[in-house]
């Protein structure tokens, strides 16, 4: 089976570097899986997880928005922030989740709707990725 | 003579106390610079990559009309000014300090013609004090900055471009060469100008369209710099800080040696003077 190369970078570091089977993303424009050999592409990302196909596990990582870039046997994905599984913080994502709820279900001016928001979309990924929906 | 060699003593203590601390912030620095350097340095691959995505768009698609990369006359100009939060790094925060203060007196008449984002407490209070006006300023940043901790103020410098609040944004920061150098910088950050392609052109599909695409990249790359302009100045803070405590802590030895010599002179002087007593009155009782 052939394999592609995944690179994920944020400012900070390189979060993850493997050689997968198929990668599957959410682009802007809807989801998209990706296999070896597939046309370069850009697209921006929404908040949510990248799944990483490796034989037959899968592994999830948690990508805060960003964009993807594909080439023939290789893909990159740029975000500002991106966990690993094993990263996340399941508590403190759920407490977030429940902050983030609240805030909107209160209705506060635009600017604050707007960041809780991102805030819970953040909240909701890292649990989906941490396998705890 | 007893009495100034008292002097002396307590003198060569206290420039004994400051060597020793001189010393350690010499250490502290030097150990943050390096990992402050490799810092800057895992942060490159996604400057990096996000250029190389851009220029191929921009070189590609022929969409090099974006607000962000095309100059229009300058009524107003932004200026991000990236300084340290503490001192006791020599002339790290002066020289940049006096730069941009220096380039605004040249350049604008009126405070309408320029706004002011400030990142480090030493800049704020810089321009607090000279009754500068800031529109933004972070201080208090660790001393390995994450990007969400800039990403605010820097996404509004960025957005008071494109929103045409002022027409361009210049980036203040010390270049970092080397531990003893460390050059203060004003570079142009928006426009961008036309971004050089560098080698290989790919021919890349857009979802959904390259203008798109283009519209969420430009405003990230304009931050992702600032973001490396700020762990540049970062490390250049701590280079500086290990060449100015590097000088205090010999100055303090030099000075130690001095008045080392000055007490034993002194303290032989005061024993020739005794004996020369102590002859004269037994030669007194003969």
């Amino acid at each position: 089976m052939s394999t592609l190369r995944l690179e994920i970078v944020t400012p900070e570091r390189k979060v993850y570097e493997k050689d997968v089977n198929m990668v599957v993303v959410k682009g802007v424009a809807g989801e998209l899986g990706i296999l070896p050999h597939h046309i370069p592409l850009v697209t921006p990302l929404k908040v949510a997880p990248v799944k990483a196909k490796i034989g037959n596990t899968n592994e999830f990582i948690a990508v805060h928005g960003g964009f993807i870039e594909v080439r023939k046997d290789k893909v990159v994905i740029l975000a500002e922030a991106a966990e690993l599984e094993s990263d996340i913080d399941v508590s403190r994502a759920r407490m977030a989740k429940e902050r983030a709820e609240r805030r909107l279900a209160q209705k506060q001016a635009d600017i604050n709707a707007h960041r809780a928001e991102m805030a819970l979309q953040r909240a909701i990924s890292r649990l989906e990725t941490a396998g705890d929906k | 003579m007893a009495k100034g060699m008292r002097e002396i003593k307590r003198s060569i203590k206290s420039k004994q106390n400051t060597k020793q601390i001189t010393k350690a912030m010499e250490m502290v620095a030097a150990a943050k610079l390096r990992r402050a350097q490799e810092a800057a340095v895992a942060a490159r691959p996604y400057t990096d990559k996000m250029k190389e995505v851009i220029s191929s768009i921009a070189s590609g698609s022929g969409s090099s009309k974006h607000p962000m990369l095309i100059s229009r006359p300058i009524k107003k100009t932004g200026y991000l000014v990236i300084t340290s939060d503490r001192g006791l790094a020599g002339g790290y925060n002066a020289n940049i300090l006096r730069k941009v203060l220096n380039t605004i007196k040249e350049n604008h008449k009126s405070a309408d013609e320029y706004a002011v984002f400030v990142i480090g407490r030493k800049g704020r209070d810089f321009f607090k004090r000279r009754n500068i006006a800031l529109v933004e300023e972070i201080t208090g940043l660790s001393d390995s900055p994450k990007f969400s901790d800039i990403k605010e103020i820097a996404a509004k410098a960025v957005q008071g471009y494109v929103d045409g609040t002022f027409d361009e944004l210049h980036l203040a920061y010390n270049e970092f060469y080397n531990a003893i150098t460390q050059v203060p910088t004003l570079k142009r950050l928006l426009p961008l100008g036309q971004i050089q392609s560098s080698g290989e052109k790919a021919d890349y599909e857009y979802e959904p369209s390259a203008e798109e695409v283009l519209n969420v990249l430009l405003p990230k790359y304009a931050e992702t710099l600032v973001f490396s302009a700020l762990l540049e100045g970062k490390a250049s803070e701590f280079g500086a800080r290990m060449t100015a405590m590097g000088n205090a802590t010999k100055n303090a030895t030099k000075m130690i040696a001095e008045l080392t010599l000055t007490y034993n002179r002194a303290r032989q002087a005061a024993i020739t003077q005794e004996i020369a007593e102590i002859v004269s009155g037994a030669n007194a009782q003969q």
